[in-house]
């Protein structure tokens, strides 16, 4: 059995690095009625019997989910289970892949993502993703953060800067990288430019952000911030991480999916999945004995 | 960066050294023809450089570098200068790059990107048939079908609504600068096709997800794409650039033939190129022929160092994968 | 520029992407699919030209027979074709030999500064306009000789299809798997007989394809005959003398003022044509098949 550290309280978060300068105070959001609420849109996820074919393999058979909003959740499962399908379902990034078929729903807050009214590139401002090799554009570490905005259309260079600023606090950046921010992106180290990459897709104020084994291609130290990083992120935004290394899922999520061969075997609290799992398959994973 | 192994002393013995197989005598002998024949890619280029140069030296020798700068190509008088043909080189290249340039990237664009599987195959067979057709088939194409079409449809049409720009005025020949960018252009656009292609698919598939991922257009992703491939695709216009430049027979049959300089499009020119295949054989006098040979060289400059910054710029933006780089 | 300061800012009010970048969208992949159509149009216009013009001209008579003296009609152009086949000939026993030599060696011992050297130095050849190949072997055989002839021709050819060969032969040479080269040394051979043995038969298929392809280019190379082998409107094989060729028979007869010949122009550019396109494309199509 596999000893869980008690996953923080969601209400403290204490951010591990003193920061320079104070914390941005949680922006106001106006509602549909006007009035002005004090946290972010709460966005949840979902799917209900989705299944996924690659031409005729079939990748995902009949999931069906809910994530919560503002929590972290964690999909483990071996090499090949579908892990990463199903992640990335929710942006559809699958689109990308010629030859992909759908059918059943999934869901981002009250949006059907494979509903054929529902705008893609929107859809993707909302739904954050960062990818398992950090991938920085090759511009400066400014302008990677500023990509998104300048997409949207922002062209006030005090807004832009004011905004790339307070990305980089929230991704735990700034304090390393105020000073050169006109250097190149690529030159920072693989923990430094995961962080830039999460930066960058907070700069656009997503409602969710995935995460594909977002630490798999980083030294153990870098890691290690990545993971404070999700913590104190969850806050704010709906997350959701893929991972191979169930510690990690352990140290990270308030829920956690375990899938194999493209079906969600189990779903629940981290702390009792690990502990006292409902599933055969789920423990003799979780114990070792494949994968 | 942390993260290498250190050895521990006790692994490696203390009289051990790198093994290499050595070559025997036959071995030897053997490699050593191989790199006599690999010389002779060195001989061939020096010999060309020689004859060029020993070829050229009495013109260079009574012209001096006012023959880059001299108007007058006079046989009779013995006069030579190579203005009007530098010229007529340099602007027919140019202006088939300006109208290959969007046609050829926005073809590797659409081919690397947009295209599905099947169309696209078909389409880069297509390029590559435009490839292999000869010189001399563009060239017959350019007198007998292009030019009637520009004679009696085109140019006239530009004199009468452009006429009164410098670059539109003059006679509807049919045969001149216009003619001879235009195939020009269609000629250089399978190289920028096939190099950009190549270029953009050496682009890591992160760039385009990450961009998406950020709630991009499909086009604001390839814009991204394309702006991390400038170096190279700048590479493949420049090899364009020195494949046009280099350019004979198609550009001798529709340019005109006339050493005066023009900056009408209209109007006949030439170009080194089609100078020396016009003339060389009817050269009579030892400077004439000479001065020919000078037109050679310059030509053969020119085209060396466009064509040297261009693989530069190439091999650095595909990684140095000589695969690619071969492709041009 | 006001400084704004993070706290101040409100959130990104949004709604999908503006109509401007929907509208750029669209018009880029509009923009890209009409690039891709307007390179089809020259090729089908070309092929389309050559086979309204030249179809008509295409009859036995005229591979088998002679020009027709100036001012009649009619003849044809054997002499043309046996003459780029000799040419090609005698391009293929320089270009190849030399090139396969020089591409084994940059793929076996291709690690050091001379090997380097001599890729470069290709590249620059391949580079090198064919019409400037011309005037370099007008100077280095024609003029020495006395006169224009077959062998002039044939060098000239020879010297633009060096670097594609190397080039060719080197990529090739690599691709055979190691395992073949590492099977043989463990059965005792000397490197030399490994290479001649054993790499070089299993190079061997992607070397002729190679080969042929830069000799089919070669064939439709016009300026580097006109002043080597020059043309010529009789029957000959010799070595020695001027030869006809395919290429220049188009450009004389394409120039000429009779209609007739300039038909027999169209008729040979569509047989080159034939001849290049065929033999590329299905060299290019088989080599595909083998390498990917």
């Amino acid at each position: 059995m596999i000893e869980t550290r008690p996953t923080p309280d969601i209400a403290a978060a204490p951010p591990a690095d003193p920061p320079a300068t104070p914390r941005p105070s949680l922006p106001v959001r106006a509602t549909e009625s006007g009035a002005a609420s004090a946290l972010p849109p709460r966005v949840a996820l979902s799917a209900r019997k989705f299944n996924l074919y690659y031409g005729t393999n079939q990748a995902l058979r009949a999931v069906s989910l809910e994530l919560p909003a503002h929590s972290v959740s964690a999909i483990i499962g071996p090499s090949g289970c579908g892990k990463s399908t199903l992640l990335r379902s929710f942006n559809r990034m699958n689109d990308l892949i010629p030859g992909v078929r759908t059918e059943g729903v999934v869901q981002v807050g009250d949006v059907n993502v494979f509903a054929p009214a529902t705008d893609v590139v929107e859809l993707r401002r909302r739904v954050g993703m960062v990818f398992q090799r950090p991938n920085p554009f090759p511009k400066s570490i400014f302008e990677n953060v500023a990509f998104g905005l300048r997409l949207l259309g922002l062209r006030n260079r005090g807004e832009i800067e004011a905004r790339v600023e307070r990305s980089l606090l929230q991704a735990a950046l700034w304090t390393e990288v105020r000073d050169r921010l006109e250097r190149p992106a690529l030159q920072l180290s693989g923990g430094q430019q995961q962080r830039l990459c999460i930066a960058r897709c907070l700069a656009v104020e997503p409602d969710v952000v995935l995460m594909d084994e977002p630490a798999s291609a980083l030294d153990p130290t870098a890691t290690a911030r990545i993971e404070e990083l999700i913590l104190e992120l969850k806050a704010r935004y709906t997350i959701v991480v893929v991972t191979h290394n169930m510690q990690q899922a352990a140290r990270v999520s308030d829920r956690t999916a375990f899938m194999l061969n493209g079906e969600l075997i189990e779903i629940g609290e981290t702390r009792a999945l690990f502990t006292r799992p409902g599933k055969k398959l789920t423990e003799d994973y979780i114990t070792g004995r494949f994968g | 960066m942390s993260g290498t192994l250190a050895m521990p002393p006790s692994a490696v013995p203390a009289g051990a050294r790198a093994t290499r197989t050595r070559l025997g005598a036959a071995d030897q002998a053997y490699r050593a023809l191989l790199a006599s024949l690999a010389t002779a890619v060195f001989v061939v280029v020096a010999v060309i450089v020689f004859e060029l140069a020993r070829g050229a030296g009495p013109s260079i020798h009574a012209f001096g570098w006012g023959f880059l700068t001299g108007t007058d190509w006079d046989p009779v008088a013995e006069k030579f200068g190579a203005l009007p043909y530098l010229y007529g080189t340099l602007m027919s290249s140019f202006l088939a790059l300006l109208i290959a340039l969007p046609l050829g990237i926005g073809t590797a664009v659409y081919l690397s990107e947009i295209a599905p599987a099947r169309v696209g195959s078909v389409l880069a067979f297509v390029v590559e048939l435009l490839a292999s057709i000869p010189s001399i088939v563009f060239g017959i194409w350019g007198v007998f079908v292009l030019a009637p079409f520009l004679r009696g449809a085109i140019e006239p049409w530009l004199i009468a609504h452009l006429g009164f720009l410098p670059l539109f005025r003059g006679f509807p020949f049919g045969l001149g600068m216009l003619n001879a960018a235009l195939v020009l252009a269609i000629m250089i656009i399978p190289t920028l096709v096939t190099i950009s292609r190549e270029v953009l698919r050496a682009m890591p598939r992160t760039l385009r997800e990450a961009a998406l991922a950020l709630g991009s257009t499909r086009a604001e992703a390839i814009a991204v794409t394309l702006d991390a491939a400038r170096p190279g695709i700048l590479g493949a216009v420049i090899l364009a650039l020195g494949r046009a430049l280099g350019e004979t027979m198609a550009v001798t049959m529709v340019i005109g033939n006339s050493n005066r300089i023009s900056l009408s499009l209209l109007a006949p020119g030439a170009t080194l190129a089609s100078l020396v295949a016009n003339e060389f054989t009817e050269a009579t006098g030892k400077l004439y022929l000479s001065a020919l040979i000078e037109i050679a060289l310059v030509l053969f400059g020119i085209t060396i160092v466009v064509n040297a910054v261009a693989r530069l710029l190439v091999l650095w933006a595909t990684g140095g994968r000589r695969d690619v780089a071969g492709a041009a | 520029m006001s400084r704004v300061r993070p706290e101040d800012l409100r959130p990104l009010r949004l709604g999908g992407p503006s109509p401007a970048r929907r509208a750029v969208d669209r018009a880029s992949v509009v923009a890209a699919h009409l690039a891709a159509l307007l390179v089809l149009v020259p090729v089908a216009l070309i092929v389309w030209h050559l086979l309204a013009h030249g179809l008509a001209g295409i009859n036995l008579d005229f591979f088998l027979h002679m020009p027709a003296p100036v001012g009649e009609a009619g003849g044809g152009m054997a002499n043309a074709i046996v003459g780029t086949l000799m040419l090609v000939g005698i391009a293929a026993a320089i270009a190849v030999p030399v090139g396969v030599g020089a591409g084994l060696f940059l793929a076996e011992h291709g690690g050091g500064r001379f090997a380097t050297l001599v890729r470069y130095t290709a590249d620059v050849l391949s580079g090198v306009p064919s019409i400037v190949v011309g005037v370099a072997t007008y100077g280095l055989v024609v003029v020495p000789m006395g006169r224009f002839s077959a062998l002039a021709g044939g060098i000239a050819l020879a010297i633009l299809m060096l670097p594609v060969i190397v080039r060719s032969t080197e990529e090739v040479v690599r691709l055979v798997p190691q395992s073949y080269r590492q099977a043989a040394l463990a059965l005792g051979a000397p490197h030399w007989k490994v290479v001649q043995q054993v790499v070089l038969p299993a190079a061997s298929a992607g070397i002729a394809t190679a080969s042929l392809l830069a000799l089919s280019r070669a064939a439709g190379e016009t300026a580097p005959l006109l002043f080597t082998a020059l043309g010529n409107r009789f029957w000959s094989t010799a070595l020695d003398q001027p030869i006809a060729s395919l290429p220049v028979f188009i450009f004389d007869y394409a120039r000429a003022p009779y209609a007739d010949w300039n038909r027999q122009a169209w008729a040979g550019a569509l047989v080159l044509l034939t001849l290049v396109a065929l033999v590329s494309g299905l060299l290019r199509a088989t080599t595909r098949r083998i390498v990917r």
